[in-house]
């Protein structure tokens, strides 16, 4: 019986985080009422002419270099095709010299996935589809809303050199990781700031042929990527066995059904009779500004993960995944450049402060790094209390360590509060020592329900298990 | 004073109004009046506003007697193609797709020549989206010659060149994108500039070929266009192709003269002119010898493949260009079922026969399988007529040429042909492939028909143009008084 792998390349579209659209200088904004984000330009009026954003061309720039990519001098062409949603009926973007060509994205697995092209585009509007069946074909009627008109787009197409559904999110997830690092993007998928379409195809494996390929548009999440890819696969497989062939056709992936289907009854050929943009002239960016703006790059997800492993080289790749992110980062960096270990850095920032990040207050990194360093100090709860406490305190380090209450604890204070619980509570204190492990949670909860702020549990139960040897062995 | 002011050209009447000697409202009275007698014959307007302009007028009258500093145009009626954006007047191509279509902004020119405090007349008919040669496409109505009813105007800025002619405004706006500035000036007996690609803001003009289109003054006199010019000239953010040359003195410069000018008779642009108009051309390069300049002949055969490949780059443009009329935003809209009929039904309905040959012929030519033999192929021609200019430019300062290689053609004539009109831009297409500037200018007459020459230059060379436009005006005026 054959074996099969899949043959799949993405592409990826992405809008860019400007300040204006791409073309004019209405507001690149989500969520406006519909049609106020709009002007002559974007709703391509009569005798309208785009003016290129400086700044898209800058993140462009950006994400090619971040994707080594061949950063250079390019052109846009108009893309004429009839749709209500793009108001000039051609949509400029680029075709034969994109402003970023070639370059490769490394999975955390370490496969390296190549990259043809990161390109210029401009967004279309949007159709919203009223009545009937409220799809394009069966709806009474269609809205149309041109704030997204003109949006500037990256689209980053890459080899198909992803061979399965799982590969293909880790692309995709490694790849938003680097668009919000540069910058570039907000990488949110379900505003549609990030839309992916999928050409697959299979082949027996060992074969170096490329058969029909489908193309599965826009997938809004990366569950449904995975879905959509994992049974468009399952489905060419067993046409291929039944004696069948693959029609080259585009699909859309069915949330409900889990299955994709054909997205046009007839498909037609487009042509789209690509030509230079007389309007625009060619781009053409200065080696110094191009290095000007490499030299900016931060540091991407992957060298974060060199760096950390780097420094621990048994650090648990779960934690290092978290740590890695765009919104932790900071903290980690934070840390460990004031000296703490690196260990306590990645576990607090991993555990404790992940959960906080996304509405931190006054959490910055560098109280996040004070805190951390109080664990030489303080035990590893209270440094956690201090962290959650941090978020809504406004001072100093010292002035937050005195308003949660905490004073640090020796050994000999820590037996004395142990000691105090076993007082007030003589039989379980009895059993305990005379070997029931089990009342042991209870005495635990009643020391750190009286002195939790002051001590660590790994602490109480450090004293209680040396005070019940003493007992024990009289 | 007032009995006088059809007489004053741009800048007397504009000075008279800024004196305080014409009021606005005199000036533009008196342009009305004379609407009103040769508008009804000749039909130059698709819209008109004489309540408009008489306010527009008495702003710039309020405007002086405040005390305000008035523009270089004070009080100067203008009309402007009707394929410039107005926010006062529907803007139609002359095409019923558009018909009613009232623009939500001003094109940048209009904005300008408006800025110096000229009076908007109305808008004037052209061929349907500038395409053709004798203002017969217009999808609303044909404009006569005043210089014989019978005949056209040219085109397809030929509403704005009859306007000129018959005095029913002082100066106009054209765009020139294979001659429709020059031809219909030379048909019309007026002068038209078409400047270099980019000298002036193309923003709010609707596009015909992108890469080609220019906007140009058109005027009864060069020193009218050079005060147009230096209005409309300069660098604008809105287009991105706009160049950011300073504005040269253009005016001033009209009387420095010719004497060092070296200038080239182009003999193959001779040869396709009928014996009248290359006659013509003759004694304008002798003129031009007489008052001192270097005239020798020169053979540019290259200039001669220009005419096909514009017929391929200009429709291949425009094809996409006028993707954008379907029925969806704005303008005229056909039945259908679905949003695709509805989308053909308004195109097919909307655009005239000419309009629809180009948008196939571009549609046709950058096709898979076709780009290269045609669209590819027509820039290579394009290059190598850059190329061969620029070597004519490397030993000339201009070069002499018809502007056309027949006066005012009847109308009707060569409607039935369109490759015989598309012959009547072969002397002005060249400049507008290698993006130079060229003025047409009259020069002589074939019984009564006016006969246009055209001198074309280098890349910012408006300053040289008008100085030997305004050289064979003065001498041909003189010859006149003899």
């Amino acid at each position: 019986m054959t074996q099969w792998e899949a043959v799949i390349g993405l592409e990826v579209h992405t809008e860019l985080k400007t300040a204006t659209k791409l073309f004019c200088g209405c507001p690149n904004a989500f969520g406006f009422e519909p049609n106020t984000s709009v002007c002559p330009v974007c709703l391509g009026l009569p005798g309208s002419l785009p003016v290129l954003n400086a700044k898209a061309v800058e993140l462009a720039i950006r994400v090619g270099s971040a994707l080594s990519s061949r950063v250079q001098a390019s052109q846009f062409h108009r893309k004429n095709y009839f749709y209500p949603d793009m108001p000039k009926d051609y949509q400029i973007s680029q075709y034969d010299v994109p402003v970023n060509a070639g370059g490769a994205v490394v999975l955390r697995s370490g496969k390296v996935v190549g990259i043809v092209r990161a390109h210029l585009e401009e967004d279309t509007g949007k159709l919203v589809h009223k009545g009937g069946d409220g799809r394009i074909g069966g709806a009474d009627y269609s809205l149309i809303d041109y704030n997204r008109s003109g949006v500037p787009l990256l689209e980053i197409v890459s080899e198909p050199d992803i061979s399965s559904a799982e590969e293909a999110k880790e692309y995709v997830s490694e790849l938003r990781a680097i668009l919000v690092a540069t910058g570039a993007s907000d990488g949110r998928m379900e505003e549609g700031s990030l839309r992916v379409d999928a050409n697959v195809s299979v082949r027996p494996v060992g074969s170096t042929e490329l058969r029909t390929r489908v193309e599965i548009k826009n997938v809004n999440s990366l569950r449904s990527l995975g879905r959509a890819i994992g049974y468009e696969v399952e489905r060419q497989i067993s046409e291929y066995e039944s004696g069948g062939s693959i029609l080259q056709q585009t699909r859309h992936f069915d949330e409900a059904s889990g299955k994709t289907l054909p997205l046009r009854a007839k498909e037609e050929a487009n042509d789209y009779r690509y030509f230079p943009e007389p309007d625009l002239p060619p781009i053409a960016p200065l080696q110094a500004e191009i290095d000007r703006i490499v030299g900016e790059l931060p540091l991407l997800p992957a060298g974060r993960r060199v760096r950390l492993f780097g420094l621990m080289p048994g650090a648990s790749s779960d934690q290092v995944e978290v740590a890695v992110t765009e919104e932790v980062w900071p903290y980690v960096v934070a840390g460990i450049e004031i000296g703490v270990a690196p260990e306590l850095v990645l576990a607090r920032a991993a555990n404790e402060l992940a959960a906080l990040v996304g509405n931190a207050g006054f959490l910055t990194p560098e109280r996040f790094a004070e805190v951390v360093a109080l664990e030489e100090r303080f035990s590893p709860s209270q440094v956690k209390l201090l962290l959650k406490e941090a978020v809504s305190f406004d001072g100093t380090v010292d002035e937050l360590v005195a308003k949660v209450g905490l004073s640090s604890s020796g050994a000999e204070d820590v037996r004395a509060m142990v000691g105090e619980v076993v007082e007030a509570n003589p039989e379980e204190w009895r059993r305990f020592v005379a070997g029931d492990a089990k009342v042991a949670g209870f005495l635990l909860g009643q020391v750190m329900r009286k002195f939790g702020k002051a001590i660590s549990g790994a602490q109480a139960k450090a004293a209680l298990e040396e005070l019940a040897r003493g007992a024990a062995g009289l | 004073m007032t009995d006088g002011i059809l007489t004053l050209d741009a800048g007397a009447l504009s000075a008279a109004v800024r004196s305080g000697e014409v009021t606005a409202v005199e000036a533009v009275e008196a342009y009305l009046a004379q609407v009103a007698v040769q508008e009804p014959e000749v039909d130059a307007f698709l819209s008109l506003d004489a309540d408009a302009a008489i306010a527009a007028a008495e702003a710039v009258d309020r405007a002086r007697a405040s005390g305000a500093a008035l523009g270089p145009l004070a009080g100067v009626p203008v009309a402007f193609k009707d394929n410039l954006c107005t926010t006062a007047f529907p803007t139609t191509a002359a095409s019923k797709i558009l018909e009613g279509w009232v623009p939500p902004y001003n094109a940048t020119v209009v904005d300008r020549v408006l800025a110096a405090g000229a009076i908007a007349i109305g808008k004037t008919n052209l061929d349907e989206f500038a395409m053709g040669s004798s203002t017969e496409n217009s999808g609303y109505k044909i404009t006569r010659n005043p210089h014989d009813l019978d005949r056209v105007p040219g085109g397809s800025s030929g509403g704005s060149a009859a306007v000129i002619a018959s005095r029913m405004a002082l100066l106009a706006l054209g765009s020139d994108t294979g001659g429709s500035i020059r031809q219909p000036a030379s048909l019309s007996g007026i002068v038209g500039l078409k400047p270099t690609y980019g000298r002036v803001s193309r923003y709010g003009l609707l596009a015909y070929a992108s890469s080609l289109d220019q906007i140009g003054p058109m005027a009864a006199t060069v020193k009218d266009a050079a005060l147009m010019a230096e209005v409309i000239f300069g660098h604008d953010p809105m287009d991105a192709t706009s160049l950011r040359a300073p504005i040269p003195a253009l005016v001033n410069a009209l009387m420095e003269g010719v004497t060092s000018f070296r200038v080239g008779l182009v003999s193959d642009l001779l040869e396709v002119a009928s014996p009248a108009v290359a006659s013509a051309v003759g004694r304008a390069a002798a003129t031009l010898a007489q008052l001192g300049a270097k005239v020798e002949t020169i053979s540019i055969p290259e200039l001669a493949l220009g005419l096909p490949a514009y017929y391929v780059v200009a429709p291949a443009e425009a094809s996409s260009n006028l993707a954008r009329y379907d029925g969806v935003r704005y303008g005229f809209r056909g039945n259908g079922e679905t949003a695709e009929e509805m989308m053909v039904a308004s195109r097919s309905e909307g655009f005239g026969d000419e309009v629809k040959r180009r948008i196939m012929l571009g549609t046709y030519a950058l096709s898979a399988g076709y780009y290269d033999a045609f669209y590819l192929r027509a820039q290579r021609v394009r290059s190598l007529v850059r190329t061969a200019f620029q070597e004519a430019y490397s030993r000339f300062d201009l070069l002499l040429s018809p502007t056309s290689p027949t006066t005012a053609f009847k109308i009707g004539e060569r409607s039935e042909d369109p490759v015989e009109m598309y012959r009547s831009d072969v002397c002005t297409i060249p400049s507008n492939l290698s993006g130079d500037p060229a003025i047409s200018v009259p020069f002589g007459d074939e019984d009564g028909l006016p006969i246009g020459v055209q001198l074309m230059g280098p890349a910012l060379s408006e300053e040289r143009l008008l100085r030997a436009a305004f050289a064979l005006e003065s001498a041909r005026a003189e010859e006149g008084e003899r």
